[in-house]
């Protein structure tokens, strides 16, 4: 396969992780300020902070409210990450590598480009926004199926999904760590109902309300939700979940090509170091200082990728 | 760049206005254009007469929404062309219209007999021109055509590409003009598109009227990537070892005919790269793959000569390789077509190719050119001048319809404009008489309604022989009068059907 190929792959497939992640976080957003009026102005900066945006947004001459933070988060093409920007670059890059993609799933994305453009062609009124954001998630179910029902599990699908779960792990760090003050110990006394609507946020952004009541019942307690974020590996958004998909989809390629690559020996270790750990250690350490260095080992891994299979060079 | 939808810029023709060669229209009465389906008659032509009873049973409501159908397949499908500089319009598709155009087979094996003359006349042509130019000395074309010329690459003298294949593949432009003439209006021989619209259109057909193929035996064309890939791997370089690797270059996702070069290295198997993805190995043009790099034995090229080599051509090219026509020279790697083929379908050359196929195949040309003045030759740039008014005139490297006039449709502003660039410098230009293309139904809110179209048959050549594919494509004219099939221009296509015996 040719590197520029395995390249595309892997950001195809990191966009369209990233536009339902982006489409999510508008949702969470939108949820609280349809409870918690009063914080909202906080909480939209917070949704900001989250996509890593703020600088982008503020020189886009942003306020932190509602409209502005939807329109920005979904439709503006001035945010290199809005969902129309990032399913845009999906698709180009579908184009990019055609020939290793399924009829279905080039059509999948393809619709999903032309849908998305006609739903997003003007700002999203307020009463429209949910059906919007369903829609959202509909075609990225729709991608996902696509792929994982009709695409050979060879080096073309690993590379999907190395560039799925790299992508995947990024965002749940994020949505952690600019919450993460919510998480800790000394918070857990609180109990408030601000806190709740917090903690809300964070799984919803994760879409793990539905599971975490499930597996926790009505206990919401910080450190769980942390555990179930970061080390629960039946979560398939979890930090562990996405590493430990990496690095076995990295074994695969490698498996599969005859040669060892230094990526998958750092997935490995990043994987082993996760396994090891209990959610109290990583409190211990600092929830705030685990995450950076998760999102930095994180990118140094795509680097890793990257380099290893020749994306570019 | 000139490579294009199925009418590219560098490719692109307008015939404009009626008037058959030597009927000149210059009555200004209504001229009457051949109608495939009906040959002017009241009962559709032999081809046309099983698709005319079905489609007499069709209710029109049901053929109108198979026809909306028929678009947003295409749209999810994403054939679609991107046409330069309009952001919006980025990505439009090509109307495609779901009445047939039908060719008898004895029709078809007319044609077809005198396209292989025809291309094997071409290529014979390049290699003499790239080797003793036995024609030059013969006289039968002037010398200072080809030297002055900026399609012939004096660096592909003395090379024979492998298998002594120049032209790989070739899209012979045809016009219809009565039930027994047909008329050359154009050889391609560089790298002409719009094969991938012939394949789409039939598959589109057989989804939408599964039934039509049952009741009329059509020839298929979907082999075409199947037969190309054999094609290309009969022309394997001598640096060769083992099962030949094929590559089609594009110049990448913003080209406008993107789509055709992914779809053809898709159905073909083989990757689809860019200049970036390439460079020199060892004496071979290898493509960076996630295991490091690996030798490239033929590579189907849609980018343009100009483009692909800057260190031999030109230097600011980022969509070629450095160095490939080096490596080509010394037997690394194939590349189709060959560098240097535009010289056998300029402009300037076209006039000649009665005597080209002549001189090389030592037989009358089975079809005919239409009738070419050169202006640069007195006595004709003399006719032209007095018949400004009915005659097309060409610039002879000019191309997609720009520094052209239409006489019929001219202002006597433009009249004299042209009048006095000819005068000042005739050798610049061609002229030709307008013609009567023939016209195939479409279907319209109104029903049935005539329009002009042309046809693509698509060449392949290999050294085991020249296969050309039953059909081609059928361009229309959607705009009812029209003359101009272009896509560009509002254009359309058409499934082309080529009946079994």
């Amino acid at each position: 396969m040719l590197g520029k190929t395995a390249g595309g792959l892997f950001w195809m497939y990191r966009y369209l992780e990233r536009a339902e992640n982006t489409a999510r976080l508008a949702d969470a957003g939108f949820r609280i300020a349809l409870t918690r009026s009063d914080h909202a102005e906080d909480e939209w900066a917070s949704i900001i902070d989250t996509a890593s945006a703020r600088k982008a947004f503020l020189d886009a001459g942003g306020k932190f409210d509602g409209p502005s933070v939807i329109n920005f988060l979904l439709r503006d093409p001035a945010n290199r990450s809005s969902v129309i920007s990032v399913t845009e670059a999906a698709r180009n890059n579908a184009r990019l590598v055609r020939t290793a993609l399924t009829r279905e799933v080039w059509e999948a994305v393809n619709e999903t480009w032309m849908t998305l453009k006609a739903a997003l062609a003007r700002p999203v009124r307020e009463t429209d926004l949910p059906d919007v954001l369903t829609l959202i998630r509909k075609q990225s179910a729709l991608v996902r199926g696509a792929t994982v029902g009709t695409m050979l599990r060879n080096d073309i699908y690993n590379f999907a999904r190395v560039g799925t779960f790299v992508e995947r792990s990024d965002n749940i760090a994020r949505i952690l760590d600019v919450k993460y003050y919510v998480l800790l110990p000394s918070v857990q006394l609180v109990g408030t109902t601000l806190d709740n609507v917090q903690w809300e946020t964070i799984l919803r952004a994760a879409s793990a309300e539905r599971s975490f009541r499930w597996l926790y019942g009505g206990e919401t307690r910080p450190l769980t939700i942390a555990d179930f974020l970061i080390l629960d590996r039946r979560m398939p958004r979890s930090l562990l979940y996405c590493l430990r998909k990496i690095a076995g989809n990295l074994g695969n390629l490698c498996t599969d090509y005859g040669v060892r690559r230094p990526s998958l020996d750092f997935a490995l270790s990043l994987r082993d170091e996760l396994e090891e750990l209990t959610i109290d250690q990583v409190m211990e350490r600092g929830l705030h200082e685990f995450l950076t260095r998760f999102i930095q080992s994180n990118n140094a891994l795509a680097a890793h990728v990257e380099e290893d299979f020749r994306f570019n060079r | 760049m000139g490579q294009v939808c199925p009418d590219c810029a560098s490719q692109a023709k307008v015939v404009e206005q009626p008037s058959i060669p030597g009927k000149v229209d210059r009555m200004g009465e209504s001229p009457t254009f051949f109608n495939e389906m009906d040959g002017g008659g009241e009962r559709p032509r032999a081809p046309y007469a099983r698709y005319g009873d079905w489609f007499a049973g069709e209710p029109p409501e049901r053929l109108r929404r198979k026809a909306r159908e028929a678009e947003s397949f295409f749209r999810r499908t994403g054939i679609t062309f991107n046409v330069y500089g309009a952001a919006d319009a980025d990505e439009r598709l090509i109307p495609f219209d779901i009445v047939p155009r039908i060719l008898s087979a004895k029709e078809w094996a007319r044609l077809t007999k005198g396209i292989e003359q025809r291309v094997r006349a071409i290529n014979a042509f390049l290699h003499d021109i790239y080797h003793r130019q036995e024609i030059l000395r013969a006289g039968r074309v002037p010398a200072a055509l080809i030297e002055n010329n900026d399609a012939f690459l004096p660096k592909m003298l003395g090379v024979s590409p492998p298998g002594g294949v120049f032209t790989h593949i070739v899209g012979v432009d045809l016009v219809r003009t009565s039930e027994n003439e047909f008329f050359v209006l154009e050889d391609n021989a560089r790298t002409p598109s719009g094969v991938s619209y012939m394949l789409e259109n039939r598959e589109t057909m057989l989804q939408m009227f599964p039934e039509l193929f049952t009741k009329i035996r059509v020839r298929p064309v979907s082999d075409y990537p199947k037969m190309l890939r054999r094609s290309l791997s009969a022309c394997a370089p001598p640096a060769c070892k083992g099962k030949p690797v094929v590559a089609v270059l594009t110049p990448g996702i913003h080209n406008s005919a993107y789509y055709e070069h992914a779809f053809l290295a898709d159905q073909m198997g083989a990757e689809l790269v860019e200049g970036h993805d390439l460079r020199v190995v060892d004496g071979r043009i290898a493509m960076r793959t996630t295991l490091g790099y690996t030798p490239i034995d033929v590579l189907y090229r849609r980018v343009d000569d100009d483009y692909l080599d800057p260190l031999n051509f030109r230097p600011d090219s980022f969509l070629g390789v450095p160095g490939i026509l080096d490596i080509y020279r010394s037997g690394g790697i194939t590349i189709a077509n060959a560098p240097g083929t535009g010289i056998a379908d300029d402009k300037a050359i076209y006039s000649y190719m009665p005597d080209i196929v002549q001189f090389y195949t030592g037989e009358k040309p089975l079809l005919k050119n239409v009738p070419t003045w050169r202006c640069s030759e007195p006595s004709s740039l003399a006719y032209v001048l007095d018949h400004l008014a009915e005659l097309v005139v060409k610039e002879v490297h000019g191309s997609g319809g720009y520094g052209m006039l239409v006489g019929p449709a001219a202002s006597k502003k433009e009249l004299e404009a042209f009048r006095a660039k000819l005068t000042a410098k005739p050798s610049s230009y061609i002229a030709q008489p307008t013609l009567a293309l023939s016209t195939v139904p479409i279907l319209t809110r109104a029903g049935l309604a005539p329009r002009h179209v042309d046809l693509r048959p698509f060449v392949l050549m290999s050294p085991d022989g020249i296969e050309i594919t039953p059909g081609g494509l059928t361009r229309v004219a959607l705009k009812k009068g029209s003359l101009v099939v272009n896509s560009s221009q509002g254009g359309g296509t058409k499934d082309t059907w080529v009946l079994e015996d």
